[in-house]
């Protein structure tokens, strides 16, 4: 059991997709205007990359090697298909906010990255452990950018107004916000990293 | 003259990596040299444009006629990277010296967002056209102002990072940090051109 626990710390801490790893820049960027928002889009690349991590590990026997990646990107895509339909479903207006950032799920590189480095080569509980691990690694920190972002850009947390208007500083919800903000907390995690 | 203000709108104002936040991995990652930035930004100008030309016509001809759109999301990474493949295979035939000079990019191409992006853009027509009509020589049009672009911001973030190497930075703000920090402030000196095709539009009228 221990070697599960640490599989999932693992992804969440060690192995952070976005702050150690640096990868799925593009939606970690894009999305994060506010926290809901970040944590909309880090679930949503959870569901994905928890399903394809699964199937991809019970299917790992009957994919031959050298159809591999076309094999998975085809089950990536149908599981963000299916996540499309539950999005329009469910939750409309977040759908419409992440907009182009949910088929683009396809090509995030830490799906296919979690699915050759780790699913291919794991039984189902464990890549389950991991796309677990991934996924709320990156949930974390698109909640925590969107937070920081949304706090200085518009004064609010949640949506919920705190400070007055006067104190924002509109350009951290803004495209250069989202590289300076980035830039500052892979720092600030390298500093942590580096004691 | 809509033309030139997709062109404007699209390389200048609505930049695709530093306002869309499209294709951020190669802008990232393969901008430490001007020449392999250059080389990265005419492979992209070539796969976007073709791949555009696919799956608009997919979808178009298809898709739709079928009623089987929500088959779109696969459908487009399945031609994405059917042709990137295609067209690596082609160029090594016909041009081993484009081949030498543009190869080692290209399977780094299939999973560029910034084509599944701009593909599902065009065909949805929910790209910013400045009052063309909306056809597949629009989308054209538009894949190829976004694709310089994507060139024009890697090359100009490659040669800022050439002068970053002999600067001394202090040790947890090295690699990726002061990357993103310098990307922040070219993104902050891009939002300067808010508003010029909106200006040009009025001053052509």
């Amino acid at each position: 059991m221990n070697k599960y626990i640490k599989i999932f710390t693992d992804g969440v801490i060690n192995n952070n997709p976005t702050f150690v790893l640096l990868l799925g820049m593009c939606p970690t960027l894009a999305t994060t205007t506010s926290a809901l928002n970040g944590l909309g889009m880090g679930l949503a690349t959870m569901f994905v990359l928890i399903f394809s991590n699964v199937f991809i590990s019970l299917l790992k026997n009957l994919i031959p090697d050298g159809v591999r990646i076309p094999c998975y990107i085809v089950l990536i895509a149908t599981f963000v298909t299916v996540l499309q339909m539950l999005m329009q479903a469910y939750v409309p207006a977040l759908y419409e906010t992440l907009g182009l950032f949910i088929p683009l799920i396809v090509v995030n590189c830490i799906i296919l990255g979690r699915a050759e480095a780790f699913a291919a080569k794991n039984n189902p509980f464990a890549s389950f452990m991991d796309g677990l691990g991934t996924g709320l690694g990156f949930t974390l920190a698109l909640t925590l950018l969107g937070f920081i972002r949304e706090l200085l850009g518009k004064g609010s947390v949640l949506g919920h107004v705190i400070l007055p208007g006067q104190t924002n500083i509109l350009v951290f919800v803004l495209a250069p916000g989202a590289f300076i903000t980035l830039g500052l907390l892979i720092a600030v995690v390298n500093s942590v990293r580096n004691k | 003259m809509a033309y030139l203000l997709i062109f404007i709108s699209a390389i200048f104002v609505n930049n695709i990596v530093l306002s869309q936040f499209l294709g951020i991995c190669p802008f990232l990652g393969v901008s430490k040299k001007i020449s392999t930035a250059l080389g990265m930004g005419v492979a992209v100008a070539f796969v976007l444009v073709i791949s555009v030309i696919a799956t608009y016509t997919l979808q178009h001809y298809v898709l739709i006629p079928l009623h089987v759109e929500f088959l779109q999301t696969i459908c487009f990474i399945l031609v994405i990277a059917g042709l990137v493949q295609m067209i690596e295979i082609v160029i090594k035939k016909i041009s081993p010296v484009l081949y030498q000079a543009l190869g080692i990019f290209l399977p780094l191409i299939t999973t560029n967002c910034c084509v599944l992006g701009v593909s599902l853009l065009v065909a949805n027509g929910t790209y910013q056209a400045q009052g063309a009509e909306l056809n597949l020589l629009t989308g054209v049009v538009y894949a190829f102002a976004t694709a310089i672009g994507f060139a024009l911001a890697l090359v100009i973030f490659a040669g800022i990072r050439e002068r970053l190497q002999s600067v001394d930075i202090p040790k947890n703000m090295r690699g990726m940090a002061i990357a993103l920090i310098t990307a922040g402030l070219l993104a902050m000196a891009f939002m300067g051109f808010n508003g010029v095709d909106a200006g040009i539009a009025a001053l052509i009228k």
